[in-house]
């Protein structure tokens, strides 16, 4: 099998907020303050095939967006390594690094705080591939035209500003802006969370139509397992910074493994689940910078064992292209 | 069951806004009742009137915003020509709302107890013991661990599910006959909305408290409600049983909006979308204001349609051409 388009290799990101001077001076007065370390992300392993549509799924905080970010190459992974077509990015010349920046390209929740206001969309959407020399100054015109129809939207419109569209057609610009340096991968972070219903219809077809055309590759992270069920073939569970399970659509959403996807699919509200009774897992989310010891999930999991609490369980392959981690697969 | 007066009965109701750009009819001849236990899902898109109208019942419109028709029966007590004393009575003892925002509901350099209790002490005179006491007896309704601890708290220290708790325990604080509640579990993670909801549902059975859900989110109130009404554009356009809409729509917005919700059926398919957008409100399109997006649309749509009941008693449909052949 080819090289995956991206591969993750035991990636973490730490986020550390230092001390102010106003603490420091409180530690050298004899206070015990310490920097508090975020584990965003911890030691992820993760591979995106070309022309594959990944699922990347889990509750605020999980550390979801971060991984979105350290694979759009905007955040440095603190620890382990970037794989981008098989090399190491750290490895990566001048020209190669420029080249994973275009292929990659991100898509955000909120159209409207991720456009600039006081640009004009044909200069949204024209500016890049005019610095990058994709094309001429002079074809920026029709280049913007042709985008703007790729999106669906009319070409009139490239005149006006951001305010002036609804939200799913600024977020159809934002997909316009990432498509106009030809990207191989998106990364689309909660990329329609934002959008009303009907409209969030139409932007799911668009990214359906759009890979079709352009053999696109999608990271999709979202917190809505409806909409990622519909558009991926492979899904990633998070859970506070680490993978628990990882699975074919199909499989996952037919057989969960792990008890927090159970837990998660449990509780996917569905048009055909009528005056059922919910039954929530209990408790909440905990702090990443305070996480729980072993299992990150037991204090919440129905089926913990002493071992839960004392040691961390890994992420092993259960059965061909299935993984998940969780102490239960190695009882039976 | 049937003499029985509803908690709530909506007739005719139209709130408008008065812009400089125009009048904007955000509301526009709504009706609809609410009976004693009963769990209502009110859901439209943004911009249909479905907050607006949850607005209008509990009196909180805004300025150039006014309730110009209609008649908002509680008990049978009209609520639109009450005035503003009245109101202030009925408001959170009666009747209470919840909004999408919990930090909106909860003042921040407050701590919840003192918040709480004074909610308490505004419609009764009790002491603040007592009231101390009701407070936390909510919290603990609620489902809140630990509630003596938790009161002492400032909201900023709580997290969204739990701030949305604490707003619903104040909702609660007057076991009110009805409780408005507008997008509440929108924030929210999947598995704090199931608490939520799981919360709510479990009250509403318990209390036989009246619940009006407001939402965009069509499988949310799937669970939960008894009967849903489909605003667009300021009118229901269908209501009736929860399972005759979800299963039979008759109108093509609930239609279309049913197909635009990715199932577990369907996978991979394309979604069957409503083309357009929802249309301003200062700038209705004439006749139905569906029209421009709909699939059935002809010359009939350009009057008015009006409300019938073509398949089955008491699933109403504001539509010329009703989707009847589906089996």
């Amino acid at each position: 099998m080819a090289e995956p388009l991206i591969e993750l290799r035991d990636v973490s990101k730490r986020f550390v907020k230092t001390l102010d001077l106003a603490e420091k001076i409180v530690n050298l007065a004899g206070g015990s303050l310490r920097e508090e370390v975020v584990h965003a992300v911890d030691q992820v392993n993760l591979y995106v095939d070309e022309g594959e549509v990944v699922g990347l799924v889990g509750e605020s905080g999980c550390g979801k967006s971060t991984l979105g970010r350290v694979i759009a190459g905007i955040h440095a992974a603190s620890d382990g390594a970037l794989f981008y077509r098989g090399t190491d990015v750290t490895g990566l010349s001048p020209e190669e690094a420029k080249e994973w920046g275009l292929d990659v390209q991100m898509i955000f929740q909120d159209p409207m705080s991720s456009l600039n206001p006081r640009m004009r969309v044909r200069d949204i959407i024209g500016e890049a591939p005019v610095v990058h020399g994709i094309i001429k100054a002079g074809e920026m015109d029709d280049y913007v035209d042709d985008m703007l129809l790729r999106v669906g939207l009319d070409p009139l419109f490239k005149r006006r500003y951001p305010h002036q569209f609804s939200g799913g057609q600024r977020q159809r610009i934002g997909i316009a802006r990432a498509l106009a340096v030809r990207p191989g991968f998106l990364v689309c972070d909660e990329a329609i969370a934002a959008l009303d219903v009907s409209i969030q219809a139409q932007v799911i077809n668009l990214f359906s139509d759009l890979r079709e055309d352009l053999n696109l590759t999608y990271l999709f992270i979202s917190h809505d397992l409806g909409v990622v069920e519909h558009l991926s073939d492979r899904v990633v569970i998070m859970y506070l910074g680490r993978v628990v399970e990882s699975a074919p659509t199909e499989e996952l959403f037919d057989k969960p493994n792990h008890p927090y996807t159970t837990a998660l699919l449990a509780e996917v509200p569905r048009i055909e689940n009528r005056g059922r009774k919910f039954m929530p897992i209990k408790g909440e989310i905990p702090s990443p910078i305070d996480p729980p010891s072993g299992c990150h999930f037991h204090p919440r999991c129905p089926h913990a064992m002493p071992r839960c609490q004392a040691e961390q369980p890994v992420l092993r392959e259960i059965a061909p292209g299935r993984f998940s981690a969780c102490h239960l697969n190695n009882e039976a | 069951m049937e003499d029985e007066t509803p908690t709530l009965a909506v007739e005719d109701l139209k709130t408008h806004f008065f812009t400089k750009l125009g009048v904007a009819e955000a509301v526009n001849g709504v009706s609809f009742t609410v009976k004693k236990g009963e769990v209502v899902g009110l859901v439209g898109e943004s911009g249909s009137g479905k907050s607006v109208t949850g607005f209008s019942i509990i009196g909180l419109v805004d300025h150039p915003g006014r309730v110009v028709e209609g008649k908002i029966l509680f008990k049978g007590e009209d609520l639109a020509q009450a005035d503003d004393d009245r109101m202030r009575s009925l408001r959170g003892r009666r009747i209470a709302m919840i909004f999408q925002d919990p930090m909106m509901t909860l003042n921040p350099v407050l701590r919840i107890d003192t918040q709480m209790i004074e909610a308490v002490q505004a419609h009764e005179q009790v002491s603040e013991k007592e009231a101390r006491e009701t407070a936390r007896d909510a919290l603990v309704q609620v489902g809140i661990p630990s509630p003596d601890e938790r009161l002492k708290s400032y909201p900023h220290q709580f997290s969204g599910g739990m701030r949305q708790r604490v707003a619903i325990a104040t909702a609660l604080l007057h076991k009110p006959d009805l409780i408005i509640a507008d997008e509440p579990t929108t924030a929210l993670d999947v598995t704090i909305q199931g608490q939520i909801l799981h919360e709510v549902q479990k009250l509403c059975r318990e209390t036989g408290m009246s619940l009006i859900w407001i939402t965009h989110d069509l499988s949310v109130v799937a669970g939960l409600a008894d009967r849903i009404c489909v605003m667009y554009a300021g009118q229901i356009v269908e209501r009736g049983e929860i399972s005759d809409v979800l299963d039979h729509p008759l109108h093509p917005y609930t239609n279309g909006l049913i197909g635009s919700v990715p199932s577990h059926n369907r996978r991979g398919q394309p979604l069957a979308q409503i083309p357009g957008m929802t249309p301003s409100l200062l700038n209705l399109p004439e006749g139905c204001a569906f029209h421009p997006r709909c699939p059935r649309a002809d010359g009939a749509c350009f009057v008015q349609p009006q409300v019938t009941e073509p398949a089955k008693l008491g699933h109403e449909v504001r539509c010329v051409h009703p989707h009847l052949e589906q089996a």
